[in-house]
Parts: C-alpha cells; structure tokens; sequence
C-alpha cells in the first residue's frame, strides 16, 4: 500500500530535514500507530503520505505508484482515494456541516442525491446527525474533530490517515473515534493514526511506527 | 431533529462565491464597459464624419474670376500652378444648381465665371495657393471651404483611430483588472483550493469553478456598463445626427457584443491565473 525507501524531505533547500532517511512499509489493510514527541515529522509523514508534499529525496510508492517520479496530472486520482483527518481539521468555515462531509464526493462527481444521504449517514455515524445545518465555527472543538472524521471516510478511502484525531477528545470520545478508525479498517482500509496519547495505543495494539527528530526508530 | 430535506447549495457547491470581490468586480467593469461603449461610439461616429467629408473635399478650392477674364484661358493659368492637380471650368448649369439653394432659380442671372481647383495635396503648399492665384489672376476671389474640410476629414480618421486605441486600452486594463481580482479572490479563499487540492480536485475544475464565477461577474457589469450607456448613446447620436446627415448609425450590435466579450476576457484571465498558481502546487 504504501513504501518508503530512504526519505528525506526538506521544507526548504538547507533546512534541517523534517525526515531523514526514512525506511519503512505499510501493508495493505494495516493499522498503525505512529507517534513521536512533538516536532518528530509525524505530520510531516502524513502528508508525504496523502501527496501534499513530494520528497526530498529517496523513493515513495503509494497504492503502487511512484509517487517521486509521477507526473502532477497523476496525483488527484490517488489523492481521492485517501481519506485525511487534518491535526488542524481545516474544514470550510462558509460551508455547513453536511456541506463540508459531502466535499470528497463532489469532487469525485457523485449524484446529488446519493451524496447528501451518504454525507447524513456519515454525520449520523459519528454522533452529529443533528448538526447538520451547522457551520463549523458553532461546533465545538471535539465535534469539529468528527466532522473532519466523517469528511475522511465518507468516500471510502483505501488509505485513511489521521493526525491527531483525539487531540480535542475526552476519554470516552476517544475511544468511540478509535473505534470508528477500526470499523473503517474493519472495512478494509489501511489506517495510519498520529497521535500522542500512550494509554490510547496501549488499549488498541497494533502496528507502531516512533518517529524522533525525523527518524523513525520504531517500526513494528 | 426537525427533518429538514438538505438543500443543494446550488451553483456553488465548493463555496467559492464568498470568495470574491462580489461588489466591486462588476462595478468596475461597468465602467470600463461604458468606457468601451463611448469609444466604440466616438470611433463610429469619426468615421462617418470622416466618410461624408472625403466626398467634398475633392472639389477642393472654388475661384471666382472678375468678370472681365474669359474662363478658359485663366484654367489653364491656373491649372499650371505648383500643387494644382487640376483646374475645371464649371459650366452655367452647374453653377445655378449650386446656387439655388441661397438664390431660389437664378437661371436668369448673369453669374461670374468659376473655376474649381483639385490640389495635389493638402499640406502646407496648400496655404500659399491664395496668393498664387490673386498674383496670376487679379482679382480673383478664393474660396478654401474645401481644403477646411479636408483637414476636418483628416482629423476624423485620426479621432477614429484615437477611439480604436482607446478601446484597446479599455480591453488591456479590463483584463488586468480582472486578474487583480482574480488574485485577490485566490488569496482569499487560498486555504479552501489548498483543501479542495489535498481532496483530490484537479487544477482544471478548481480553475473552471473560479473562471466561472468571475466571467458572471465580469458579465454582469458589463450587461450594466452597457446598459448605461445605450441611452447616452442615443442622446449624442440625436445632437450628432444634423451635423452628419442620417448616415449615423449607432453600433449598437458592438454594444450588445460587450457582455459577452467581457465574460470571455475574465474567464480567460481568471483561468489561467488559477491555474498558474496551482501549478506551483505538488
Ligand atoms: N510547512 C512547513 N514549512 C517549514 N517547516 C515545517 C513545515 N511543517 C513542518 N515543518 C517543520 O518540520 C518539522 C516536523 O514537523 P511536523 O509538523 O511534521 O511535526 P509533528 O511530529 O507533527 O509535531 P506535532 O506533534 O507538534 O504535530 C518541524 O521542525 C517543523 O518546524
Ligand atoms: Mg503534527
């Protein structure tokens, strides 16, 4: 699904690298946890992997294509079939809850109608089929974090990544949030979650991947 | 829950409307449509002027000869001045018709003899062409309506080719402007194209959907530019229309083309702006 062979990326020409010489492969139908202190290039290897930035340096296979030596009009396509839970949600604040959920599927050319009653169960799924009419600046932090959620999955990903999708969460909404990666993994996506919270990964073993200072010293 | 069926947000599902400079876009291209459209206007007008006064100034200087000359032989004097092109005798006949309408029918009158100058050209050997003629005929009186009007024909065409200039400018500065706007619009909404871009949305649609918006906008004030200047149009075509005959015609279809051609320089524009910036994009 996804391979990494010897990354590096650079924000900028001599920057320090935010990952350097990365290794790593991820399964088809993975689940793993990546963690790492803050600053580590956790999401910074998200976005590698969901082609918001291309590397540095080394070679990059997502969904079996060469993403380091794809061509630009080769990219949309994969990116929509990545779904992503942004650490900082990034929903559009002019558009309504139900709005922001149906996003992926207009770009990807749905009906109409199939769309907004997907976008509703999707909303349903994580507990805000009442707030559809919403605007996320009305939603409070943890809700506007499942809006993101629901907006990741709606399409069905085969690659889900989330960075930081308890961040806003108490203990017991973080545990339905988890248990809503799993379902979707359960669906046969590959799900990568960032996050710092321990007891959260301890309670949910599966792969781990620790990166620190851009390194990945973990990887099992 | 109260179930409410869940709208379509219409036209603009991607929420871009919001993003642009909803006012003042089609309120600047209005008056850059009713700039056009008075250019349009004037570059009409001197052309018809232009035209109606070639067409008197071929017979460019009428002398009048004393009495006491014969005709002919003071033609062909005349006709061997530097810059005279050619020296006609005008027979009785067609004197009285040029005469008629300040005499009535003078048939009966004993009238003077003329001769009309056609000149090689209408520059400055022109004006020493009087006093060539008084020197050669005494006597005789010079009549220069026609060189007057000439020049006036000559001034035409160049208000005529002024008013094409303008038009042009009108066109460039449009564009420009709706590029500024265009930008003004991508920085704006800079962080909704970088999501519908991670979402997977290609240049093309996240270009069209811009292009789009910002042509119905440029459309829009042009539809009002124009509208505003079709009865300003038609009040200088009503003071114009005695000086110039009823062979004023208003360019009205180049009026009704200002519109579309408005929405087709913004989408162009807006387009390829969009596009460049995305380009600079993974
Ligand atoms: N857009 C950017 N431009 C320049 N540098 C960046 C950019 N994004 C991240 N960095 C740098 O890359 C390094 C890794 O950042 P990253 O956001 O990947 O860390 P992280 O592990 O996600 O941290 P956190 O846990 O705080 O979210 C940091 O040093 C950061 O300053
Ligand atoms: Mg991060």
């Amino acid at each position: 699904m996804v391979r990494l062979d010897n990354i590096t990326l650079r924000y900028r020409p001599n920057a320090t690298p935010a990952l350097n010489g990365v290794d790593c492969h991820l399964a088809a139908g993975s689940f793993s946890w990546l963690m790492g202190p803050s600053g580590a290039g956790k999401s910074s290897f998200l976005k590698l992997l969901h082609l918001a930035v291309r590397p540095s340096a080394g070679q990059l296979h997502v969904m079996g294509r060469a993403i380091h030596t794809a061509r630009r009009q080769e990219l949309p396509g994969l990116r929509r079939r990545i779904g992503v839970v942004f650490q900082d949600f990034r929903l559009l604040p002019h558009l309504d809850v139900l709005e922001n959920v149906a996003l992926p599927l207009r770009i990807a050319g749905r009906g109409e109608r199939q769309l907004l009653a997907d976008a509703t169960e999707m909303l349903r799924w994580v507990g805000l089929g009442e707030r559809l009419k919403a605007r996320p600046e009305e939603l409070s932090g943890g809700e506007q974090q499942r809006v993101a959620l629901a907006r990741a999955v709606v399409a069905r990903p085969a690659l889900l990544l989330a960075d930081e999708p308890t961040s806003n969460l108490d203990e017991a909404q973080s545990r339905r949030v988890v248990a809503l990666l799993q379902q979707m993994h359960r669906l046969g996506s590959t799900v990568v979650v960032a996050t710092h919270n321990q007891w959260l990964a301890e309670e949910n073993p599966a792969a781990m991947l620790r990166l620190e200072a851009g390194r990945l010293v973990e990887h099992g | 829950m109260a179930e409410r069926t869940p709208r379509t947000r219409g036209r603009d599902p991607l929420g871009l409307k919001r993003a642009m400079a909803d006012r003042l876009l089609p309120g600047l291209v209005a008056a850059m449509a009713l700039l056009a459209a008075l250019a349009l206007a004037g570059a009409n007008a001197a052309a018809t002027m232009a035209s109606r006064w070639e067409g008197g100034a071929a017979a460019a200087m009428m002398v009048q000869l004393p009495r006491s000359i014969a005709v002919a032989p003071a033609a062909s004097r005349l006709a061997a001045l530097p810059g005279v092109a050619e020296a006609i005798p005008l027979d009785h006949d067609r004197l009285a018709a040029l005469l008629r309408p300040w005499l009535g029918d003078a048939s009966g009158l004993p009238l003077p003899g003329m001769i009309e100058l056609r000149l090689t050209s209408l520059g400055p050997a022109s004006l020493a062409l009087p006093a060539a003629i008084e020197a050669t005929i005494p006597g005789a009186q010079v009549e220069a309506h026609g060189v007057w009007v000439a020049r006036l024909s000559a001034l035409a065409r160049s208000l005529q080719a002024l008013a094409w200039l303008v038009l042009a400018l009108v066109a460039g500065v449009a564009a420009a402007m709706v590029a500024v706007a265009t930008r003004a619009g991508i920085a704006a909404r800079r962080a909704t194209i970088l999501i519908l871009h991670d979402m997977g949305a290609t240049d093309g649609t996240i270009a069209r959907r811009f292009a789009g918006r910002i042509a119905w906008l440029a459309g829009l004030g042009a539809v009002l530019g124009a509208a505003a200047a079709a009865p300003l149009l038609w009040l200088l075509g009503g003071l114009a229309a005695p000086l110039l005959g009823d062979t004023l015609t208003m360019p009205w279809a180049a009026l009704a083309a200002l519109p579309p051609a408005a929405a087709a320089i913004a989408w162009a524009t807006a387009h390829a702006a969009v596009r460049l910036w995305l380009r600079s994009l993974p």
